[in-house]
């Protein structure tokens, strides 16, 4: 079985903010970051989770695949905490949680760019990602109303970060445009820029290609690499673009009908005989 | 306890009209998902156009009847309800598809504050009687039960058959035509029926049309029984905490939150009233619908949210 | 031509965050606020400041409440006319029952009780949203019309039911004439709009309108709903409860509960609509419209009428501002969402490129 590989992400340039690897590091992979133990979720008498177990390596690119409707966006959910899973365990960096309390998770480091673009519309690009910052942002209501000197400080310091991400993505030239007349492309970048102000620890994309043509790929393909390389930032990826999928990961889960049907690296996926019945269809 | 059944028959008789309100606001948030500020406006427009033309067609005509009047004019403000729900749908609704809840909300404040105005500038805005004929005089029933026996309004009983006639009509009416049929299909899922080949923008209309009858009905009965003026703009916020507590989207829910509420506000006031000053009867449904709100958002009937990203 | 940003380069991520980054427009609101304060006391007779300017102040700043709730977190709120209620008769009830207490702590006192109240009502806003929540700051507004009414301790068992504030004093400035109500409704409105700004482009702010945008995203990306949330009411129902007690202790001087009704929240609704949602200069902007609309129709309306031989009466202009208002709100809902901010600056950007837009 072969996939069509349209979208070569070997041929990148260097990271735009950052120093320059030197040359001949090779990315390490490292301990267990994220145990996902069991989850099972299910809405009413929908069962969109069953049992599903995986792990999540440090600085790895982990992918999970599937067909449409098989669990994915909501095992993101569940690790988010925007929904509550009825059984199972999370454990993230050695702390086990029932269930996730956004906030928390946000806080661990746990960042997420959405399937359906989440921007927020009525804020300019700038403002948009500095929600990222809010997070980091101490100082308290008064402060801000007065905008005396700490809030102000911070003000300023958060938004200097903010340009880093600004540039590395590119979009230097949208900075206060709203993102509603951003097109589609863009409002992805933000989206990701957004999750990137968070510096997180580990990034879940839900499908950060969905929609975009050869060239938007490419430059995507791009930013998720030269995160993860010069970061060291675990990528969790959600993504249907198989030749990308099978380009870019270190290691795949499939999921189908809310059940794990798969999991390793990216060549004992390709061969695995249920993932390939998932995806062909098989002769019952 | 004659008392309490007294006071308990005069609620579930008011909660009647309220679940008549209630059931325009549902009918037009399932089909539209149009919160329906207007509603009130609507009762009282209809009621003034009722009265009025009950009052000024045998002027007009020189004629005496008053049953003819009635009908005559009972059918004109029909039609004008129809009127109504056509500018609507074409001057509003149609340019705020996709618009936020919020929006839709407000844009129907607009069209209340509309049609109060408009209302009392064609119609006069003194205070006008609807008489329908409905016997005011009471009546005592279970004598043999309880000394003096419990004391009933005619007309309220009239009123409650009436408003039971009309919900049985509408269940017909969605059950049974086709028009009902598409309107339901609408209310399931929009995009859906429409790829079916139903037409979106004449559905809103008829459910329009249908609300504004259910208006009128329950314009007619409230006048008849406290006479028409301004203040009858203000019932729809009476039956807003009915629709809270029914779910928004259940049409037996609106019957159910309405008698509840109905027969709450009357208990509350003869109980709870005299302890802490009277006249609670205005908050006393808001906030029933509050403690509600809290432990269960969706209401009695309505189906649960869940939140997609 | 003369409305140009050119040459005006920052150096300075502060110089860009300022709240007016163009240098003519920062002139133009200096310019402004010293003719508020200067020259109009100068210019306005007893009327325009009874009728016109005080109202105008008050409403304005009632309506940089509401925008907070409504415009920048979108929480719709039907219950301003309660914290304002709240706020002039527990600022009342400071100053008549502390002996010797500052009329302008009584102000904000008026303020605070309000930021209670409001944070209370603002409690369903975590369980439900939108016309759910519509319903339950109605219930705030039903209950607090009943409050005032029935209960005699916060009328200070007044027995006509409506209270009074007869001596406005503030250290040893003793404040009574036209002129000096509207300097100090001024003074407020000021104070008031610079801190609002500040927290609408602050962290706060951002989380504000997040939280309306897209509150999943908003969770995901770490922001606390809750304090969103609730943050929002309590800033809104302080800054509503202090222009509640304005307008009882300034512009009525006696007031009873029919003052902050029902009437009173849609009025600032509108106001929020007209002027645009998420916008601070757009609460002026609908403030003015809704002050000085019914005076241009109570003046041109029975002209009109004239020149047609047909007798305007001023219950005819009162419905005839029902469905002026009425249509306006469909139109700007439907034709500009941001209301006159919008339109403000859209003509503000022409102006930069004018006279050569292309």
């Amino acid at each position: 079985m072969s996939y069509i590989n349209p979208v070569n992400c070997a041929d990148r340039p260097a990271g735009a903010f950052l120093a320059p690897q030197e040359a001949g590091q090779t990315k390490k992979i490292g301990d267990v970051i994220l145990d996902v133990r069991n989850i099972s979720l299910r809405f009413g008498g929908v069962k969109a989770l069953t049992d599903i177990s995986f792990d999540v390596r440090e600085h790895e690119v982990r992918s999970i695949i599937g067909p449409n409707g098989a669990g994915k966006s909501s095992m993101l959910n569940c690790i988010n905490g925007v929904y509550a899973q009825q059984e199972g365990s999370i454990t993230f960096r050695g702390r086990t949680f029932k269930h996730m309390n956004s906030r928390a998770v946000a806080e661990m480091g746990i960042a997420r760019t959405f399937q359906n673009l989440a921007l927020f519309k009525g804020m300019s690009v700038i403002e948009n990602i500095m929600t990222g910052r809010n997070l980091f942002m101490k100082s308290n209501l008064l402060l801000q109303a007065l905008r005396l000197g700490p809030a102000g400080r911070e003000e300023v310091r958060h938004r200097e970060f903010v340009e880093h991400i600004v540039d590395f993505l590119e979009i230097q030239q949208h900075r206060s445009t709203p993102v509603g007349q951003l097109p589609y492309g863009l409002q992805k970048r933000v989206d990701l820029g957004r999750a990137l102000a968070m510096e997180p620890k580990m990034l879940l994309l839900d499908e950060p290609m969905a929609g975009m043509n050869v060239e938007e790929k490419q430059d995507m393909c791009r930013f998720i690499l030269d995160i993860n390389d010069e970061f060291g930032t675990t990528v969790v990826l959600i993504e249907h673009d198989m030749g990308v999928v099978m380009d870019i990961s270190d290691r795949v889960v499939v999921l189908d009908y809310g059940k794990k049907i798969g999991d390793g690296t990216p060549d004992e996926v390709r061969n695995n005989e249920d993932v390939i019945n998932a995806y062909l269809g098989n002769s019952h | 306890m004659g008392f309490f059944l007294e006071a308990l028959f005069a609620g579930l008789m008011s909660g009647v009209l309220y679940s008549l309100v209630a059931l325009g606001f549902v009918l037009i948030f399932k089909t539209s998902g149009v919160f329906n500020f207007a509603q009130g406006a609507m009762v009282l427009f209809a009621a003034l156009a009722m009265a009025r033309f009950a009052e000024w067609l045998p002027q007009w005509l020189g004629f005496e009847s008053a049953l003819l009047a009635n009908i005559v004019a009972f059918l004109i403000a029909g039609a004008i309800m129809c009127v109504v729900a056509w500018l609507v749908e074409l001057l509003v609704l149609r340019h705020l598809v996709n618009q936020s809840d919020a929006t839709l909300l407000m844009a129907t404040l607009g069209v209340a504050y509309f049609l109060d105005g408009l209302g009392q500038s064609g119609f006069g805005s003194g205070i006008y009687t609807i008489d329908v004929g409905m016997p005011k005089d009471p009546i005592f029933v279970l004598e043999s039960v309880f000394p003096g026996g419990i004391l009933l309004n005619k007309e309220d009983l009239i009123a409650t058959v009436i408003a039971t006639a009309l919900v049985g009509l509408l269940t017909l009416f969605f059950m049974k035509t086709t028009t009902g049929r598409a309107l339901r299909a609408v209310a399931d899922d929009h995009q859906a029926a429409q790829s079916i080949g139903i037409p979106l923008n004449r559905i809103w209309v008829i459910v329009w049309c249908v609300a504004g009858g259910v208006a009128l009905v329950a314009g007619v009965i409230w006048g008849s029984k406290l006479g028409v003026q301004f203040s009858l703009s203000t019932v729809a916020l009476r039956a807003l905490p009915v629709i809270i507590l029914g779910g928004l989207t259940s049409i037996p829910g609106a019957i159910v939150g309405g008698l509840i509420i109905g027969v709450g506000e009357k208990l509350s006031e003869l109980y709870l009233g005299p302890l802490i000053g009277g006249g609670i009867e205005i908050w006393f449904a808001y906030v029933l619908a509050l403690v509600f709100l809290l432990f269960r958002p969706q209401g009695l009937f309505g189906e649960k949210i869940i939140d997609r990203v | 031509m003369f409305y140009r940003e050119n040459g005006q380069l920052k150096t300075s991520y502060q110089a860009d965050q300022q709240i007016f980054p163009i240098a003519q427009d920062r002139w133009a609101i200096i310019g402004l606020v010293l003719f508020a304060i200067v020259a109009v006391p100068l210019l306005a007779n007893e009327y325009t400041f009874s009728a016109i300017l005080i109202p105008f102040l008050i409403l304005s700043l009632a309506a940089l409440g509401v925008n907070i709730l409504v415009g920048y977190c979108g929480q719709i709120s039907m219950g301003s006319g309660a914290f304002m209620a709240v706020g002039a008769y527990a600022a009342y009830n400071t100053l008549v029952r502390i002996d010797g207490m500052p009329l302008l702590l009584a102000l904000l006192s008026g303020g605070f009780f309000a930021t209670v109240v409001g944070m209370f009502f603002g409690i369903p806003s975590l369980r439900v949203k939108g016309l759910y929540l519509a319903v339950a700051t109605l219930a705030a507004q039903f209950l607090s019309d009943w409050a005032f009414l029935r209960v005699p301790w916060f009328t200070n068992n007044s027995t006509s039911g409506s209270v009074m504030v007869s001596e406005l004093q503030m250290f040893s400035w003793r404040i009574d004439t036209a002129v000096e109500k509207y300097l100090f409704c001024l003074g407020f409105l000021i104070v008031f709009a610079v801190l609002a700004k500040n927290l609408v482009r602050s962290a706060i702010g951002r989380e504000w309108m997040a939280v309306r945008d897209m509150d999943v995203a908003a969770a995901v990306i770490g922001i606390r709903i809750t304090y969103a949330k609730l943050s929002a009411f309590a800033v809104s129902s302080f800054i509503i409860g202090v222009a509640g007690a304005l307008w009882g202790f300034v512009h009525l001087g006696a007031w009873e509960p029919a003052a902050f009704g029902l009437d009173r929240s849609f009025q600032l609704l509108f106001i929020v609509i007209i002027g645009g949602m998420g916008s601070i200069m757009g609460s002026f902007f609908g403030a003015a419209f809704i002050v000085i609309l019914p005076i241009v129709l109570s003046q041109t309306l029975p002209a009109l009428g004239n020149l047609v031989g047909f007798e305007v009466s001023t219950a005819a202009i009162s419905h005839a501002e029902f469905m002026i208002f009425g249509a306006l709100i469909v139109w700007f809902l439907i034709v500009e969402p941001h209301g006159l901010a919008k339109l403000w600056s859209t003509g503000k950007q022409k102006l930069r490129l004018w006279p050569f837009p292309h």
